[in-house]
């Protein structure tokens, strides 16, 4: 099981900004490991957000995304005690969901 | 390779007990997506990225913004963000001219978000990045140097 996300949602004057820092490898595949050998490339690849379950975001990552993401997007509306859920799949089919309450 | 680890402990003293809540929403229905664009991240050059993509013409616009630092002393770890204010945005992708793959991230925005995105990319060497926006079927781009110092693809 991949580690979990950490999601930070909050609302002003109309706006939720959703912060979303993820644990992933984000391996390029350009890399080599200690004896040469390449280290595969391993990255995540989708990314979807929801807002109270319906889905406001998704987005196609490659690799040159950062080691560890970091995402930042801003939703129309949302409020105090929503729910924002952050799901990612990657190159290997791995899946995670995570989600927060609007504060 | 160095993780910013200022960045992630404000981040992590930000966000409290909120990130830890676990989803129970994995099961749900999920809209139809499209397919991870292979073409587009695979390509080699800025032109067969574009076509992988559907862009044509490109133009410059003052009203997309990238916003980032003039120098990324860890190219590993590069703060971005795009800001459109042209109506009908539908999406904002990050491209950088001289990493081995130029597409880096391309944000689908729906009618529910403001378009303005933020992440974190990787860069190779100092290089041109391009946040790319497309709104009603047309692309416009704004362009920034950054200066890399500390290469983020290196083995």
């Amino acid at each position: 099981m991949p580690n979990p996300m950490k999601i930070r949602a909050a609302s002003k004057d109309g706006v939720t900004e959703v912060k979303v820092l993820m644990n992933h490898e984000m391996e390029t595949g350009f890399r080599k490991d200690s004896s040469g050998a390449p280290i595969p490339a391993w990255f995540i690849t989708d990314v979807v957000a929801k807002l109270n379950g319906k889905e406001v975001m998704q987005a196609q990552w490659g690799a040159s995304v950062s080691k560890n993401p970091y995402l930042a997007f801003k939703i129309k509306g949302g409020a105090a005690g929503d729910k924002v859920s952050v799901t990612w799949t990657d190159s290997k089919g791995e899946t995670r969901t995570d989600e927060a309450t609007v504060s | 390779m160095m993780l910013a680890s200022q960045d992630r402990r404000g981040f992590l003293r930000h966000t409290g007990l909120f990130g830890l809540a676990i989803s129970a929403l994995t099961f749900l229905p999920r809209m139809a997506h499209a397919a991870w664009n292979k073409p587009a991240f695979d390509a080699k050059t800025m032109a067969d990225a574009y076509k992988a993509m559907g862009v044509e013409n490109p133009t410059a616009s003052a009203d997309v913004t990238l916003v980032a630092s003039d120098i990324a002393e860890n190219g590993a770890v590069v703060p971005v963000q795009a800001i459109s204010k042209i109506p009908n945005t539908t999406q904002i992708s990050f491209l950088v001219e001289k990493n081995p793959n130029m597409l880096a991230a391309a944000f689908d925005i729906g009618p529910d978000m403001l378009a303005d995105v933020t992440t974190r990319i990787k860069m190779g060497q100092t290089s041109n990045v391009i946040a790319l926006v497309k709104a009603d079927g047309k692309y416009f781009t704004a362009a920034k140097e950054i200066k890399v110092t500390l290469g983020g693809c290196g083995g």
